[in-house]
């Protein structure tokens, strides 16, 4: 027989042994997994084609249509289509996930149970929490999440970005582009420095007296020497970024003023892209699993260090060395999905093994990454090798690596949805 | 002796002044017997010319193949693996051309070039000795150390011998879907279905030991004990049952 991936999941199903199940008294062990993104949406996967329908899998998501985060930029800087973004839940259901489009919006662990917005709840054994982020109210005075249809963060994929991408269009000619940078940690440390590569990219071919200016709360940033060297190259003069050095953590902005005050100086923007400081998903909180803003987990496990039934994934848990990309929550689920099949029904469990790279875009056929692998030690997830792109690389191998990106994107987006 | 060995050895022996005795020792070892090269270069000359006027032909034409980029002669037909891994950074430097020479399909999985390998490690470095009067000034041979030891990918039938436990090879796979696609898709990164298992061990092995370029595979790889990329085979090879 020929290997390819039908025959990988047929025949994983034929021939794997069968663990003796744990004896219960009704039913089978039910799994219920709330957020259907990066790190829940493969987990929900895996446990249902792994435990080869002895586990009933339920995934609580609201969105029909998920548009992932990565790659969104890239849609800023045009090279993809918001549509080449989103993905639906029909090949998972049809894997046997029983995917519920709702909002989980309570969670009884006494009684195992998670209240849907719809009414009635759904009760579970072990619960998978991947709900992503959420932003700390307060964080940028003067905005909040009801002024983000004029300051837009765009650091949820979908409405946001296309909100974003619309006023960098409209922007007048010299106009001005303010991005207030996030502080550690939060989701995707090179994403917002990609997204200035985007942006600079668009603005150099329909704008290019148009300023780029970063109010940044952070001393230096994920791939700096890389992303400085990029924008020195593609799009010299257009990008200022102000640290913390020249109050960049000093930073409060007007939405109906469309005003930007970085520590007492008034900047006017055109666009205002408010990326605030981020948090566990609030399910967490309303959970009560989380310990400040995330939520911490055992790192063999990703099991709550708070409820040994919930495992939380992605960037809703303190994730230890790892960073908060899809690729993390990812590799992280898969972990999980091996612990929560070997605790309800008896399979083998291995050491936890974890693995990122993060790709970025800078221009056309200049990709960069960064990456690492990881391991669980008892008190986190604990970095173990790792590389990033070296400044001055050639373009033939920028090239390569940008094309890796995209298959990477068809790679992972495979492994999340089927 | 050769006359380029002995060149060789010269500039090696000014250059090991500088070195401690220990390494002297090893730096000055002959690098190998061109004229022997030039008898066993007859069983590449059917795919491969060297020399003045050398065209390609089944193969690329060999001269200046030290120091020069994998996959970079223009308007040579090489293989997709063959110019990924020039884009990854792969040059024929000795290190290279030895271990390719051993097995070619340890650094190019898909090579067209349909050698078995020469095993014998003398022979190699003969085949080199000989290669290495048609490349002027390779820039990737530091002249001071033509005989560093090369690392070569050669299987111990003891690591070709382990048995992998395919349910840890399931778990550990999961790792590799995340960027190779399950459809076998091979868009910027390569295809890992229909692999021949021993292909792929030698591939992880060559990975782990830095022979191939790439920098996620080096570190993918080189966390994974012998037992794991067993394992990550029996797993593979369970599903051609
Ligand atoms: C601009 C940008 C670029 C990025 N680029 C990359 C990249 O190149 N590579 C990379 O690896 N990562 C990238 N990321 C990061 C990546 O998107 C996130 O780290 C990843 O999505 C985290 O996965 P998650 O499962 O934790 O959360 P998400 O993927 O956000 O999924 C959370 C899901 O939970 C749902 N949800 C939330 N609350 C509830 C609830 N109460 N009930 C039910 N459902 C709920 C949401 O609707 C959502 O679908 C980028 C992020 C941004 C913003």
């Amino acid at each position: 027989m020929t290997l390819n991936r039908r025959t990988f999941i047929a025949t994983g199903v034929a021939t794997a042994t069968m663990a003796a199940p744990m004896v219960r008294a009704s039913g089978k062990p039910r799994v219920v997994v709330v957020g259907g993104g990066a790190g829940g949406a493969t987990a929900a996967r895996y446990i249902a084609k792994d435990s080869k329908g002895e586990i009933d899998v339920t995934l609580i998501e609201p969105s029909r249509q998920y548009y992932t985060c990565f790659f969104s930029n890239l849609y800023l800087g045009g090279f993809r289509e918001m549509q080449s973004l989103g993905h639906s839940y029909g090949a998972l259901a049809s894997q046997g996930v029983n995917v519920v489009h709702d909002w989980a919006v309570g969670i009884d662990r006494d009684a195992k149970t998670v209240a849907l917005a719809g009414g009635g709840s759904v009760s579970y054994d072990r619960l998978i929490l991947s709900p992503g982020i959420d932003f700390i109210e307060g964080a940028v005075p003067g905005w909040s999440v009801a002024s983000q249809n004029k300051m837009p963060h765009a650091y949820k994929a979908g409405s946001q970005t296309e909100l974003l991408r619309a006023q960098i269009e409209a922007m007048p000619e010299g106009g001005t582009y303010v991005m207030v940078a996030p502080p550690n940690p939060y989701r995707c440390p090179p994403g917002p420095y990609e997204r200035i590569s985007m942006v600079a990219h668009t603005l150099k071919a329909t704008n290019p007296t148009a300023k780029i200016i970063i109010v940044d709360p952070k001393d230096k940033f994920s791939k700096q020497a890389l992303f400085e060297e990029g924008w020195g190259k593609h799009y010299s003069g257009m990008i200022e970024r102000i640290g913390p050095d020249f109050g960049g953590d000093k930073v409060s902005v007007n939405a109906d003023e469309m005003t930007v005050d970085v520590d007492g100086e008034v900047i006017k923007a055109d666009v205002c892209n408010v990326i605030p400081a981020m948090k566990a998903g609030r399910i967490c909180e309303m959970a009560s699993i989380t310990d400040g803003n995330w939520a911490p987990v055992s790192g063999h496990t990703m099991q709550s260090r708070i409820d040994e039934n919930i495992h939380v994934l992605g960037d809703a848990c303190a994730q230890g060395d790892m960073p908060k990309s899809g690729f993390s929550a990812n590799s992280q689920a898969k972990v999980a999905a091996m612990a929560v099949r070997g605790a309800l029904t008896g399979s083998k469990v291995f050491p936890a093994k974890f693995s990122n790279t993060c790709w970025s875009l800078i221009d056309s056929d200049d990709g960069i990454k960064v990456g690492a692998t990881y391991e669980a030690t008892d008190e986190k997830i604990a970095k173990v090798d790792g590389f990033i792109s070296a400044t001055g690389e050639d373009a033939a191998l920028r090239k390569a690596t940008y094309e890796e990106s995209v298959g990477w994107y068809a790679g992972i987006t495979a492994d999340m949805f089927g | 002796m050769s006359g380029v060995a002995k060149y060789l050895s010269a500039v090696a022996l000014s250059a090991a002044a500088f070195l401690s005795p220990a390494l002297a020792a090893e730096e000055t070892e002959a690098l190998g017997d061109a004229d022997n090269g030039a008898v066993i270069f007859r069983k590449c000359q059917s795919c491969h010319a060297v020399g003045p006027d050398a065209k390609n032909k089944v193969g690329p034409q060999l001269n200046e193949v030290f120091g020069r980029k994998a996959g970079a002669i223009e308007g040579f037909r090489y293989s997709d693996g063959l110019i990924r891994e020039g884009n990854n950074g792969l040059v024929w430097d000795y290190e290279h051309l030895d271990a390719y020479l051993n097995n070619p399909k340890a650094l190019v999985s898909d090579t067209r070039m349909n050698f078995r390998g020469l095993k014998d490690e003398q022979e190699r470095h003969d085949v080199l000795a000989y290669l290495r009067q048609f490349s002027a000034s390779p820039r990737d041979i530091p002249e001071a150390q033509p005989t560093a030891i090369p690392k070569e990918i050669e299987l111990s039938d003891e690591i070709l011998a382990i048995v992998g436990d395919p349910e840890y090879g399931e778990y550990l796979s999961s790792e590799c879907t995340t960027c190779h696609q399950r459809d076998g898709g091979d868009e910027g990164i390569p295809s890992i279905t229909q692999w021949a298992t021993e292909d792929f061990v030698t591939a992880m092995h060559a990975y782990k030991e830095k022979i191939r370029p790439h920098p996620v595979m080096q570190m993918m790889a080189g966390r994974l004990t012998d037992e794991e990329i067993a394992a990550l085979a029996a797993y593979f090879a369970a599903l051609e049952d």
